[in-house]
């Protein structure tokens, strides 16, 4: 006999009758065997199929199809009047890297010196992060864990090579139970000439002229440059000589895949000149870049595109930098990208604002971009672009089974997560904040 | 910087430093041209009021809306709009706001600083001013950052872009003060080098400025009072007391002539002023972002304290760490009357789709939803007699957007404000050839301007970065002025004639 599961109030129900012993199950070893029937399936690898069934066996997607035969002893649930989905992938997060931002104790974002392409993400995420909770809850299943992508170190500068990037899934007790791929990208936040800064000793602005401000973009480029040039002779030595017959540099030694390009690099620019910039230095280098940030990519669109560079996109919800461009230039953007062939996925660049990664995508929609590219940039695309995509981002056989079961449109604001699976298994939507709703909800009335 | 500056907003924009418009050319000051009448047919109308019309009418005459309903009696020569498959909604009005301010949003010296008013710095050049206007937004409430206790006084205005300054103010709108309790007046996050620390640094030092502040201002009435008495009573060749600018205010609070806007995150520091305001007699009008009120709903809601949230931002800082997306409904359940707000430009231009979050979490209904950007915000800044609803008799401050506005699909077709159109997106989208022409004539000229000065040699030609820090996300660096740079005239949408 399958166990069926049927609930129309699945936050209720997760949280009182399933989540513990299914929680327990959830962080270990993947075991349990799902069934999810008579659902709308958006496989992402062609039309939805209207009614069909997901077998989801030991954390993987074994079946997809609208005749799929439901294993003895999988749990079965009733997925009738809803819709699956490809769990969202949010590329840029600080996600267990920050947990309160004004606290310094709590942020391990960014490392001080401006090359530290040795330090990893996934050193310093932590699982039990409240992030993490309340980022899932909103249909999130995975993100990368992003150095030096958000903040600064005490001296207010965020350096030049960050560190590694690490991909996670949001759910595990460990941080062993949360890697999916420990190096996922190497953090380069591209030296913009720049005039005016903010000088946190005297708590004003300094300006300098240009030609000091393109001088020192100058001497950085050239040090990242020296950098890279070293990392490929140890990267030389690496290959022909014995480890006891070289000093070793860990430094160089994680530049090594980058200089293979076996890791990309993540580099992080906005305005066309950057853009323009990093794109040829990278060209020059033979680096894989992906572009972050990209407030002005659409003036450099044909550039990327001859260059395949993909770009990860700031919520299209920002404000817009230049006085005089279009109000909703940053909207339109994602239509225009899609247009000249440049690929690129959504991504929050925050924690505290990760949820909003859906409602970013549905207003790129609501301004040109197709629906099909909306979803794929929130799950396929980011997959492909980080080298992942054999595991995640469609709802294929042989798959990790992170889904999301939905009672409609998940770019919709007014949309619920019904069931969330991540590594296949059934994981609790309960967090920080529906835990303090319910406690505030029930206080009895005062008046 | 970009939407998530929202964070850097909540600990440094409100706090200490924003960007000082330059104002440059003004926006060619024409404006829209004012139909007697104008009739929006056939569309889905969200009076807030009476429930949703469909396939309704609306007609607005002389700046009102003279009739709504399923159709209206318009003269022949009415200006129609085709609502087909629209929706048509009260104006957004977002309580609170930094837009239109020229230079800093906080003087930030002194603990109480009710001296300073923003009504005097009101810059109707900024772009903020349009790019709201075109997410629906027709009345903001202007308010200095969170630096002090009792902060300075605010302003309602109308977003009508391309008018002076003069023009923006809500005719008739009370006045309003900033208070600000917590982190920011304390100076938690930050200190300032080679300042010394400024008191209060603890939530009973903001208990107290508070306190202090009013317990002069209570002499001070006294003061004017006894003098007024002694001059009606006919006595002669008396001195007036001094003024006390400071003071005004404050007196003005105490008499219910001006609202009280207090910016508060932790549950006890909104009892404390809510016990202070009873202590003094006085009346908070809106507690603003107020994160914990949730955990004291029902304490604001006997207060009869407004409530001005966020949607869904929450730990930037400590006293948002237990920062709830439910909070706009759970209180709105508990008898507050709660509006979500914007506190950052960019934000304020998705204010509706920020209100629908409420549905999703917390469980308002549609209207309930709609509710907290337009009717509980006008009665929230006591201007709800003129806006928030669609009624007859009410200013003509519309927005029409092309899918139900609490969708994120929603985009806003036309915004109106006094019955005039001061944003049209067909119009923007069609001026844009034009003005980018106009930009790149202007750039050509400066920079053969620039090539006949041998000094100007430092530039490269190209165009200046507008913004230091734009390519670094979510800086926590204090916003910095923009590098001055060439600007063409404002992207003005109302001025080309036609509707």
């Amino acid at each position: 006999m399958n166990r069926v599961i049927r609930s129309a109030r699945p936050l209720v129900f997760l949280a009182f009758f399933v989540s513990l012993p299914l929680l327990a199950a959830a962080q270990s070893p993947a075991q349990a065997s799902y069934a999810i029937t008579h659902a709308k399936i958006f496989t992402l690898t062609g039309p939805p199929i209207e009614d069909g069934t997901v077998v989801i066996d030991n954390g993987k997607i074994v079946a997809v199809g609208p005749s799929v035969d439901v294993p003895a002893g999988a749990q079965v649930i009733d997925g009738r009047g809803l819709q699956i989905y490809p769990g969202f992938f949010d590329s840029v997060t600080q996600m267990g890297l920050r947990e309160i931002g004004a606290v310094s104790a709590t942020v391990d974002e960014t490392e001080t010196g401006d090359f530290n392409p040795d330090v990893v993400a996934a050193t310093a995420v932590l699982p039990s992060s409240e992030h993490i909770t309340v980022t899932r809850a909103a249909g999130i299943t995975e993100v990368l864990a992003v150095p030096a992508s958000g903040g600064m170190d005490s001296s207010g500068a965020a350096g030049i090579i960050g560190g590694q990037a690490s991909a996670i899934h949001l759910a595990g007790w460990t941080i062993d139970d949360l890697l999916i791929k420990k190096s996922a990208a190497m953090v380069i936040n591209w030296p913009a000439i720049e005039t005016k800064s903010f000088d946190f000793t005297t708590f004003s602005v300094k300006e300098k002229p240009f030609s000091d401000a393109k001088q020192e973009y100058q001497k950085n480029v050239d040090e990242l440059a020296n950098w890279l040039e070293r990392a490929r002779h140890y990267a030389q030595a690496l290959g022909h000589a014995a480890p006891a017959n070289y000093d070793r540099d860990v430094r160089l030694e994680s530049l090594a895949p980058v200089v293979r390009g076996q890791l990309p690099v993540l580099v992080f620019a906005d305005q066309e000149r950057d853009i323009r910039n990093a794109v040829e230095f990278c060209d020059k280098q033979k680096l894989k870049m992906i572009l972050a940030g990209g407030s002005e990519a659409y003036k450099v669109k044909d550039l990327l595109r001859s260059k395949n560079v993909p770009v990860i996109l700031r919520p299209v919800l920002s404000e817009v930098s230049e006085e005089d461009d279009p109000y909703d230039r940053l909207l339109t953007q994602p239509a225009e990208l899609t247009a000249a062939g440049v690929k690129f996925a959504f991504a929050s660049f925050d924690n505290s604002f990760a949820r909003r990664l859906g409602q970013n995508a549905a207003n790129a929609v609501a301004h040109g971009l197709s629906y099909d590219d909306a979803l794929k940039a929130v799950t396929l695309y980011p997959a492909q672009i980080f080298g992942l995509s054999d595991q995640l981002g469609t709802l294929q056989t042989g798959k990790i089974a992170n889904l999301i079961v939905t009672n409609g449109d998940p770019l919709e604001l007014t949309t619920d997560v019904r069931y969330l699976f991540i590594r296949g298994q059934l994981t609790s939507m309960d967090n920080k904040q529906l835990r303090l709703y319910q406690k505030y909800n029930n206080r009895p009335k005062t008046n | 910087m970009n939407l998530f500056r929202a964070v850097t907003a909540a600990i440094f924009l409100a706090l200490t430093f924003t960007v000082p418009t330059r104002g440059g050319n003004p926006p060619d000051a024409v404006l829209p041209p004012a139909p007697a009448a104008i009739v929006i047919q056939n569309a889905t109308i969200l009076t807030v009021s009476h429930g949703t019309i469909e396939h309704g009418s609306i007609l607005l005459v002389n700046g009102k809306i003279a009739e709504v309903g399923q159709s209206v009696h318009a003269p022949k020569d009415a200006l129609v709009i085709d609502g087909t498959g629209q929706f048509v909604m009260p104006g957004i009005v977002d309580c609170h706001s930094h837009i239109a301010v020229d230079g800093s949003v906080n003087e930030g010296s002194l603990s109480v600083s009710s001296i300073a008013n923003i009504a005097e710095v009101l810059n109707p050049d900024d772009i903020s001013i349009y790019r709201d206007l075109a997410g629906g937004v027709t009345t903001a409430n202007i308010l200095h950052g969170s630096a002090n206790s009792i902060g300075g006084q605010t302003q309602v205005i109308k977003l009508r872009w391309g008018q002076p300054a003069a023009k923006l103010p809500f005719e008739g709108a009370l006045p309003g003060i900033k208070f600000a309790l917590g982190e920011n007046p304390k100076r938690s996050n930050f200190s300032i080098p080679g300042q010394p620390k400024r008191y209060p640094a603890t939530r009973m030092g903001v208990e107290e400025t508070i306190r202090g502040a009013f317990t002069e201002a209570l002499d001070y009435q006294r003061t004017w009072a006894d003098y007024n008495k002694r001059v009606s009573a006919g006595e002669k060749n008396l001195i007036p007391p001094r003024r006390d600018l400071r003071l005004e205010p404050l007196v003005e609070v105490l008499e219910g002539k001006r609202y009280v806007h207090a910016h508060c995150y932790r549950e006890d520091e909104i009892l404390m002023l809510l016990r202070v305001a009873k202590e003094f007699g006085f009346k908070v009008r809106t507690l603003q972002h107020v994160l914990e009120g949730y955990k004291v709903a029902d304490e604001i809601a006997a207060s009869g304290a407004g409530a001005s949230v966020f949607s869904d931002w929450w730990s930037y800082k400590v006293e948002a760490y237990d920062a709830i997306p439910y909070d706009a409904a759970l209180m709105t359940r508990r008898g507050v009357i709660v509006s979500v707000n914007s506190d950052d430009p960019a934000e304020a231009t998705h204010l509706n789709q920020e209100a629908a979050k409420s549905i999703k979490f917390g469980g308002l209904t549609h209207d309930e939803a709609v509710k907290l950007v337009t009717l509980n915000p006008a009665i929230q800044l006591g201007i709800d007699q003129r806006v928030g609803t669609i009624d007859v008799g009410k200013d003509a401050d519309l927005v029409i957007y092309n899918h139900d506005p609490m969708s994120a699909y929603a985009v806003v077709q036309k915004t109106l404000i006094d019955g005039r159109v001061y944003f049209d997106r067909q119009r923007d989208i069609a001026d844009r050839p034009a003005r980018e022409k106009e930009k790149k004539a202007l750039l050509e000229k400066e920079k053969k301007a620039s090539e006949k000065k041998p000094d100007a040699a430092a530039d490269d030609g190209k165009k200046p970065v507008a913004k230091p820090d734009a390519a670094k996300p979510d800086d926590k660096k204090p916003d910095q002025p923009a590098p001055d740079k060439p600007k063409p005239p404002q992207a003005d949408a109302v001025t080309g004639g036609g509707l």
